[in-house]
């Protein structure tokens, strides 16, 4: 871990930096962004802004089970329940001819619901309420670790998700005869959101990790005319965007999560009139 | 899903592999019937499609077409059997079906050009991970199949309704399927691009030998293309050369009495 300090600094030779918790926020912001970046593209393709949402709340459940369990790390509930969820909201959406919103909100609603219920008891909310912000700052070194293994087994699964992705987001019935097993590919690619939804949740904050995922996406799609740009457009702009939020929020002494998506959200209107087509 | 260790064989235009004609000889569906939450849908279909030939389904909505599609793409079950024979009448091996479906409905905005569409159907090799030559290679030729290859880089949504059946044919014919299924493959588009989508498949008809089935409700396209006629109303219920079917009692009364149609 020193020598990735050492590099950095050397490097990087800013004031900023010179405080660990800086180095980890930066190291974990380039871990999360490239991923929120990659994953956003096909959320935003799929229509799904509105279901990674739910997610994002459904983290706060997570938690709450774990706590009911007595759990010191919530981040095997948190998984484990967002999966879950995940997979269920997708099987609820397949089978039911209730219109896909209504069926996400009722279950956003619900995981919400339960979530404070639980955590709330005896007025004890207080101490989960930093779940609803984030904190970047607040990454340790020992947190790293299962950031990079969350960018790695994603790349993996995306690679191999990613034509079929693209087929079904174009059409399902074509998709489907060309041998593309659309509900299986749904459900892996609800699986790989959940998962770096609750790895980041603890730094993004249920409030803002939604926006994480499918600004950068909608800004590159209305720059992108082609698969190749689209894709690597949101990973660039949420890479800049984090690093340059990150920094922004030191000098101004504010969240760096809602800095980071604040700046999302300003390429976003920029690119909006530059829209082909 | 397509097996990634094994390539997809692109017919080159004016190979030997793409002018050989199909390994099968005729489709033959027998008493097919399809049920969907208790209701019949299609019942005791009986028909064959012949390889060279272009077979045209005609009726009115909810006759039945679609859900006989369906059935044949294997997207649904039914009761009944489809066989696939060769010449001298065995079973033929792994059909391959290639589809062409309605016009397409889809986001025009999304940022996916024809190259990346194609490419990520015969490839498994992730699009965003550049598209290797040999996979630009096979979607040139495939495009070239239907005069398209100038469309490549053009992003999908802003095709013409004409442009974008003719990928989607390209698509289809890759591999080279045995039977190719269309499926009102022209609604909403032009003159022109009807004109051209139809002289493409005809050509391919001559050139392959494969069986083409046709689902249209334009009886104008039929009466030109189809060499066999199959009007449906729930079952098969009347069949054979246009000519025949048109001027049959079943047509009358399926086209020009309960809607005053033409």
């Amino acid at each position: 871990m020193n020598g990735i300090y050492e590099v950095m600094e050397k490097l990087l030779p800013f004031s900023f930096l010179q405080y660990t918790f800086m180095k980890n926020a930066l190291l974990a912001i380039l871990l999360i962004t490239p991923l929120f970046g990659m994953l956003g593209t096909m959320a935003v393709d799929n229509k799904m802004a509105f279901f990674s949402d739910a997610l994002g709340h459904s983290a706060l459940t997570g938690v709450a089970i774990g706590v009911v369990l007595g759990m010191q790390d919530q981040m095997i509930p948190m998984l484990l329940f967002g999966i879950v969820w995940a997979c269920l909201i997708t099987f609820v959406k397949q089978h039911s001819r209730m219109s896909a919103d209504t069926i996400i909100s009722v279950f956003s609603s619900a995981s919400i619901a339960l979530g404070l219920v639980i955590l709330s008891r005896g007025g004890a909310f207080a101490r989960y309420s930093s779940l609803l912000v984030g904190d970047v700052l607040s990454v340790t070194a020992g947190d790293l670790p299962l950031l990079v293994l969350a960018l790695l087994l994603v790349f993996v699964c995306w690679t191999i998700l990613f034509n079929p992705l693209l087929l079904t987001s174009v059409n399902a019935s074509l998709a489907r005869s060309r041998g593309i097993r659309n509900r299986l590919t749904e459900y892996g690619f609800t699986i790989l959101v959940a998962l770096c939804v609750m790895v980041s949740i603890r730094w993004v904050g249920v409030m803002l990790i939604n926006s994480l995922l499918i600004l950068p996406a909608a800004a590159s799609r209305n720059l992108a005319r082609n698969a190749v740009s689209y894709l690597w457009g949101s990973v660039l702009i949420s890479l800049i965007c984090g690093v340059a939020g990150l920094i922004l929020s030191y000098y101004l002494n504010t969240s760096a999560g809602a800095a980071i998506v604040l700046l999302c959200a300003l390429v976003y209107f920029v690119s909006l009139p530059l829209r082909r087509r | 899903m397509n097996n990634p260790k094994k390539p997809i064989p692109v017919p080159v235009p004016g190979s030997p592999r793409e002018l050989a004609a199909c390994r099968l000889c005729r489709i033959e569906v027998d008493h097919l019937s399809v049920k969907k939450d208790g209701q019949i849908l299609i019942q005791d279909v009986n028909l064959h499609i012949h390889c060279g030939e272009l077979t045209a389904l005609i009726g009115t909505n909810g006759a039945g077409k679609t859900t006989l599609l369906r059935a044949l793409l294997g997207q649904i079950e039914y009761k009944g059997e489809v066989r696939h024979l060769t010449g001298d009448g065995r079973p033929a091996a792994a059909v391959r079906t290639g589809y062409v479906p309605q016009q397409l409905e889809f986001d025009h905005s999304s940022p996916v050009s024809v190259l990346d569409f194609l490419a990520a159907a015969f490839s498994s090799r992730p699009v965003f991970l550049g598209i290797s030559r040999k996979v630009r290679e096979m979607a040139r030729n495939a495009l070239m199949r239907t005069h398209s290859e100038h469309l490549s880089n053009r992003p999908l949504g802003a095709l013409s309704g004409g442009e974008l059946q003719r990928v989607l044919l390209a698509l289809a014919l890759t591999p080279q399927p045995d039977l190719l299924i269309l499926d009102e493959p022209v609604s909403g588009v032009d003159e022109n691009g009807l004109e051209t989508f139809y002289q493409t498949v005809s050509e391919l008809k001559k050139r392959n030998h494969m069986a083409i089935l046709l689902v249209s409700h334009d009886l104008d396209v039929v009466r030109r293309y189809a060499d066999r006629v199959v009007l449906m109303q729930g079952t098969v219920i009347e069949q054979g050369k246009p000519e025949t079917v048109f001027a049959s009692e079943a047509f009358e009364r399926v086209f020009y009495s309960r809607e005053g149609r033409e």
